[in-house]
């Protein structure tokens, strides 16, 4: 050891010039210290669900197990504790042990108790090291175990240590479990902080899905457009990380409408969009046809679009350390920039964490002072106390001039704790600023506290999109390929209202668009809100529709009904309806058109590859959702067939992928 | 109770939520982290400003603590950590800062009336590089060259080493500036 004379020294000056903790400032970090640490606690949300959903059985625990169990150190373990097992459950063993003679040791500890070659700890003098996990399957009751607080700690130990999965888990997320309230107090072991996946809190928004309507008694179907593709790309990243999405998390109108499709564009000159109907027979009945509404919105002249205004506003909380969620979001918005022209302005708010304005508004030309800001970026550190959002509206007031787009992009994982902690104000005052012409479009990044259904509603109410980032290639489709779409609205307030003619459709469902569901009469009040469409950008919505006579028809009809007032004369299956705002204005206007099928009534249509291509996404999203009923059989391999059958030219290739995540899906179904 | 209470024992019932753990835990070191960040900034204020930082974030970071280590070790080295961050972040964090109005200018005339007395010894820890800067820091800090490697993911060695280093490069700057 060499000397430390001259540290010494350094050490006794140090000492001498530390200053003391200044007791205030100390009280007031241990306080905000505690505040944190309450508010990680989480939300008082009821039980709510991991990413993978399926409810977990005993037998699917062993199943697991063993599909797990393939490491090498797990299968010696596992080997280690049979040999346990057999010298301590058998006579023979005992005897070798010299025990005295005892009762089946693990007899109460629930299922485990029939699995002795997977019962741990079975004696105190042969225990496996307290080091390794022990091995056996998860069972039903892990979830109230985690909740019996009044379980005294030492046998909760155990049992939670009976019940973890072994060595080499899964993937964090792809525990299963129903996690109950999560007071965390609940979560009472040692052992369970060093396996326990980390505490699940998405949330996502859907609605069972569509029932089935009586054309005779419900003719009319309302709804707003959606043009969010965050769905699409949450069940992409559940599948590409080995699991199925969970159900609720698939919104299968935001399925569809991911892809772009090849609709006829409308004339110049003419209404912003064009809207295109096909009937056809539907791929997973032969007795029902799809009826497919599809909605093509002009690409207006790029060159004199008017400038924008974006506001990035950022979410630097210490969750967004992630590779995944921070460093792909300045990737992503790198990328954007060479979108963006000279006369654009840029500038970035970031909130919970490092403090407030980071980028004055700046030219979009100056690429390298955006570029410095986004680097500085950096996750962490205590919550900012001043609201993010507001300031990144002042900041969008401050550079919006007549006749140019303002914007605000706020970019989070899910923390939205900025500036407005009730959701109710916080909706309402971004619905005001959307009024006074600042929009706002939602970027989700990242999983494991990903709030979908906030996403959703901030968006909805910003008039924007809420789109899920989970790649760079996503990054490009929503920053680079669409942008202009995203951040140009062609028609605002976009609703769609559809009749249908009894005489020749006895029952209708619309497949998705359940968030979207309008009232009847919402549809010519220009006060409700509805979806907006962005420049370029097409819209679909799918009905599966069961002719009058079919024998797919499964509502018997009414003894008492009066006899539907049809008009054998027409072949029109319905009428179609559309409303929507000129961008500015606050008056709607009217798109009416009937449709018919071509041919003989009741004859469907020759489809075209796209209306297919959305059918056979429709076809995996109620797939993905469990919606099995209607399908008849049909499945993944029907969906592959079809949407391979229907991939058309596929520039970008996001055809391509989404077979591969079907057959993903098929494997992982099984 | 809690006086007696491990800390191992009460960071791991702070990660299971127990709120009155996490308080007896951030207390018990709030002055001994002080020091350190004291030691690893140079200045009151930024080690004040930092200790904030540290425990502002502990909750969320207490999901990474394992049992096995010790909550020293990986306190401080959440605390390393941390400083690396803020000086990353010291471009921007100034430029904010001219916003902040009267209350920083407060702060930063409060600073200045330490800050004489400081200045070597600032300056000194300040012109080290960073990892120097660290090793040093935690050494001073009465931890043994084997705790500062576990802290920083280095082996014991390559903590003796450093520590050689800065020796070197703190008489280098006496010789240049005279003794402190």
């Amino acid at each position: 050891m060499k000397t430390h004379d001259d540290l010494d020294d350094l050490k006794a000056a140090f000492d001498a010039a530390t200053p003391a903790p200044d007791p205030a400032r100390k009280a007031d970090t241990l306080r905000l210290a505690r505040e944190n640490f309450d508010r990680h606690q989480g939300s008082a949300n009821p039980a709510r669900l991991s990413s993978v959903t399926a409810p977990r059985g005993f037998m699917t625990g062993v199943k697991r197990m063993f599909a797990t169990l393939t490491g090498k150190r797990a299968l010696t373990l596992t080997t280690a504790i049979v040999a346990c097992g057999l010298v301590v459950l058998t006579p023979a063993g005992r005897d070798l042990l010299n025990l005295p003679a005892r009762g089946p040791i693990m007899a109460d500890r629930g299922p485990t108790a029939d699995q002795p070659q997977v019962t741990p700890r079975p004696a105190d003098t042969v225990a496996p090291p307290a080091e390794e996990p022990a091995i056996a399957p998860v069972t039903d009751t892990l979830a109230d175990t985690l909740v019996a607080p009044t379980t005294p700690p030492r046998a909760e130990a155990e049992l939670l240590q009976n019940r973890v999965p072994a060595a080499p888990t899964p993937s964090p997320q792809a525990g299963v479990e129903t996690r109950a309230p999560l007071g965390l107090n609940a979560v009472a072991n040692p052992q369970d902080a060093r396996v326990a996946p980390p505490p699940n809190t998405e949330t996502f928004a859907n609605e069972d899905p569509n029932p089935l309507k009586v054309t005779a008694r419900e003719p009319v179907s309302t709804f707003s457009i959606d043009v969010d593709t965050a769905a699409y790309s949450v069940v992409r990243n559940s599948l590409e990380r080995g699991a199925l999405p969970p159900p609720q998390a698939v919104r299968i109108e935001e399925m569809i409408n991911y892809f772009p499709y090849d609709y006829p564009a409308p004339e110049p000159g003419a209404a912003p969009f064009e809207p295109s109907v096909n009937v056809f027979e539907t791929p997973w009945n032969a007795e029902t046809q799809l009826v497919h509404i599809g909605i093509q919105g002009t690409l207006p002249a790029l060159d004199d679009r008017p400038p924008l205004n974006l506001v990035f506003l950022i979410d630097t909380s210490g969750s967004m350390e992630d590779p995944s969620k921070l460093p792909l979001l300045r990737q992503s918005f790198l990328m954007m920039l060479d979108q963006l022209r000279p006369e654009d302005q840029v500038a970035i708010v970031t909130y919970a964490g490092s403090a407030g304005m980071v980028l004055e508004p700046t030219p979009a030309s100056d690429r390298a002072t955006i570029a410095a800001a986004l680097d500085t970026l950096s996750a962490g550190g205590s919550t900012n106390g001043q609201g993010g959002l507001e300031q990144a509206y002042a900041a969008a007031e401050t550079m919006a001039e007549a006749g140019e787009v303002s914007r605000v992009i706020l970019a989070t994982d899910g923390d939205f704790n900025v500036g407005l902690s009730d959701p109710g104000a916080l909706e309402d005052y971004i619905a005001d600023k959307r009024d006074s012409g600042v929009y706002l479009s939602v970027l989700g990044f990242g999983r494991g506290n990903l709030q979908d259904a906030t996403m959703q509603a901030l968006a909805q109410n910003g008039n924007g999109t809420a789109a899920y980032i989970d790649t760079l290639s996503e990054a490009q489709k929503v920053l680079v390929d669409q942008l202009t779409g995203a951040l140009f609205p062609i028609a605002n307030d976009v609703k769609i209202q559809v009749e249908f003619n009894p005489a020749q459709v006895a029952e209708y469902r619309l497949i998705g668009y359940e968030t979207r569901a309008l009232n009847r009469e919402d549809f010519n009040n220009d006060q409700v809100d509805a979806g907006e469409l962005g420049a370029g950008h097409s819209v679909t919505a799918i009905y599966e529709i069961t002719p009058v006579g079919s024998p797919a028809i499964l509502n018997d009809p009414l003894r008492y009904a009066a006899e539907a007032p049809a008009d054998a004369a027409t072949d029109e299956i319905g009428f179609l309806r559309m409303r929507y705002k000129a961008p500015g204005d606050s008056e709607s206007q009217l798109i009416e058109m009937p449709f018919a099928t071509t041919g003989a009534p009741g004859t469907p249509g020759t489809p075209g590859t796209e209306a297919q291509f959305a059918a056979a996404i429709a076809g995996f999203g109620q797939l993905l959702r469990g919606d099995a009923q209607y399908l008849n059989g049909w499945d993944y391999a029907d969906a592959i067939a079809l949407a391979n059958a229907n991939r058309g030219a596929d520039p970008f290739g996001y055809r391509t992928e989404a077979v591969q995540l079907m057959r993903l899906a098929q494997s992982l179904d099984n | 109770m809690r006086m007696t209470t491990s800390d191992e024992d009460l960071a791991l019932a702070a990660a299971r939520g127990d709120g009155a753990a996490f308080s007896a835990l951030v207390e018990r070191h709030y002055d001994r982290l002080f020091g350190l960040c004291f030691r690893l900034t140079g200045s009151r204020a930024e080690a004040e400003d930092l200790t904030q930082d540290i425990c502002a974030a502990l909750p969320a970071k207490l999901a990474t603590y394992k049992s096995r280590a010790r909550v020293t070790t990986w306190l401080y080295r959440v605390a390393v950590n941390a400083a690396h961050d803020r000086r990353r972040r010291q471009a921007s964090h100034g430029r904010a800062a001219e916003g902040w109005g009267d209350w920083e200018l407060a702060r930063q005339a409060a600073d200045a009336e330490t800050h004489d007395r400081l200045d070597w010894l600032s300056r000194a820890m300040t012109r080290l590089p960073e990892d120097l800067r660290d090793t040093l820091a935690l050494v001073l800090d009465d931890m043994t060259h084997a705790q500062a490697g576990a802290v920083l993911g280095v082996s014991e060695g390559t903590v003796s080493w450093r520590l050689s280093e800065a020796r070197k490069h703190l008489k280098a700057l006496k010789e240049k500036e005279g003794a402190p």
